[in-house]
């Protein structure tokens, strides 16, 4: 076995190499992989925080129709009441109105039978009177009947 | 053999041409130059670097660590690609491994274990490159433009023991400082001398310790030279043997050989993090 420089030169470029692998090849791997683990990492996090997420909105969502549902059936609700109501008193300021409607043409009917009433008696004394002179065949005294006539006139 | 030259080449010739080394060093004389024959190279002694292994060895682990930044910085974590899937897929293993098996703070192993897995893989690697290719064409050029006679060009770094043993001993001055560092020299010293069977025991101690110390390094290194010198010198035998039956060996070894490339740069890495976890063990 011929041992010589040879043995120093590769143990210098040993040291060289090691020395360069340590500072300029090695760290760009490692710096790689751990960049890639990192992002992995972070892409599962995110994929399961999105999980939660899309829980929770979907529990919300649920929630919030409920709620929908029931103000929308309280609204219904409330809205029938309502227009029962409306129906209601419709129905009794019509009653009322009739009533008064007729109320009031009952009150003119009788007003205006009143009336015809008193324009006959009236007449009736200027009749008697008509067919007394006729009667008689004369004038008669008007003031002097007048008490008598108007007493008639009251009897009708 | 399938380059010129070849058949003025004894098998025994093709085989040694094929394991020496290119060398640049330092001649007896004094004055330094390339070793033209095995012989000069024996010479040199210490003071020589073999120049085709050295130069593979830092061409593939400057290609793998530029490459892997290149691809770093263009990489993005939202849309990666095919080649930047392949590159996390290793960094990825080597990471997963390193978790495993090393459970203090230092942010150095890891991409220390990268860079012994990959640069180890690629060297390996080359032992698959069927042997003639680069070494013939090597050789031919080392023949008409520099005049060599059979100029050798190994192009496999892991069949060198000097570049197995530098990275193993590399590793072993790293077990040592952070032993110190975690456990104290008094600490360091302490495991080696009282472990086993107390303090009375101590030069018995010492003998099962400081060897089971020494070993680490040298069997880290030794085993991955010896496993792809052993599958670098089948290749060789393969080609300088069988001749134009040469090619379905050729192909069941390669297939076996594909095999052991992985792990023994698996196995190195392996060993590399389990030794330097337990330098970190504080003292029991």
């Amino acid at each position: 076995m011929d041992i010589n420089l040879t043995i120093i030169g590769q143990s210098i470029a040993f040291a060289i190499f090691v020395w360069f692998c340590h500072r300029y090849v090695w760290p760009l791997f490692a710096n790689i992989l751990d960049e890639r683990k990192r992002t992995i990492a972070d892409g599962l996090e995110a994929a399961a925080q999105a999980e939660l997420k899309l829980e929770s909105a979907n529990r919300e969502s649920e929630q919030q129709l409920d709620e929908a549902k029931t103000s929308a059936a309280g609204i219904i609700d409330q809205a029938n009441r309502r227009a029962t109501q409306i129906i209601d008193e419709a129905k009794q300021q019509a009653q009322v109105e009739a009533e008064r409607v007729m109320t009031a043409a009952q009150a003119e009917i009788e007003q205006e039978a009143n009336r015809a009433r008193e324009e006959l008696r009236a007449q009736v004394s200027v009749i008697a009177i008509a067919g007394a002179e006729k009667i008689l065949g004369r004038e008669v005294d008007q003031a002097a009947n007048e008490e008598m006539l108007s007493q008639l006139a009251g009897e009708l | 053999m399938a380059e010129a030259g070849a058949e003025s080449q004894t098998v025994q010739e093709y085989i040694v041409h094929h394991l020496s080394y290119l060398t640049y060093g330092r001649f007896p004389d004094g004055h330094w130059g390339f070793a033209h024959t095995p012989e000069e190279a024996a010479e040199m002694g210490f003071m020589a670097i073999h120049v085709d292994t050295m130069g593979w060895s830092i061409a593939l682990g400057a290609a793998f660590l530029l490459w892997f930044r290149w691809i770093g910085l263009r990489a993005s974590a939202d849309n990666p690609g095919p080649i930047q899937n392949f590159v996390e897929s290793i960094f990825e293993f080597v990471d997963g491994r390193v978790a495993e098996s090393f459970t203090h703070k230092n942010s150095l192993i890891a991409p220390l274990a990268l860079t012994v897995f990959v640069w180890v893989l690629l060297m390996n690697t080359m032992d698959l490159v069927p042997v003639d290719w680069i070494t013939g064409i090597a050789a031919l050029i080392g023949e008409h433009v520099f005049g060599f006679d059979h100029m050798p060009f190994k192009i496999v770094p892991t069949t060198d023991p000097n570049i197995t043993m530098g990275l193993s001993l590399s590793i072993f001055a790293m077990i040592i400082w952070y032993s110190i560092k975690h456990k104290g020299l008094g600490g360091f010293l302490g495991e080696l001398a009282f472990h086993p069977f107390g303090k009375w025991m101590l030069p018995f101690n010492l003998m099962i310790e400081v060897p089971t110390l020494l070993a680490k390094p040298i069997s880290l290194g030794l085993r991955l030279f010896g496993n792809l010198y052993a599958g670098e010198l089948l290749f060789l035998l393969i080609a300088g043997l069988l001749g134009l039956y040469q090619l379905p060996a050729h192909f069941v070894w390669a297939v076996f050989h594909l095999l052991v490339v992985p792990l023994q740069a698996f196995v190195f890495m392996m060993l590399t993090v389990v030794y330097l976890s337990a330098a970190h063990e504080a003292a029991h």
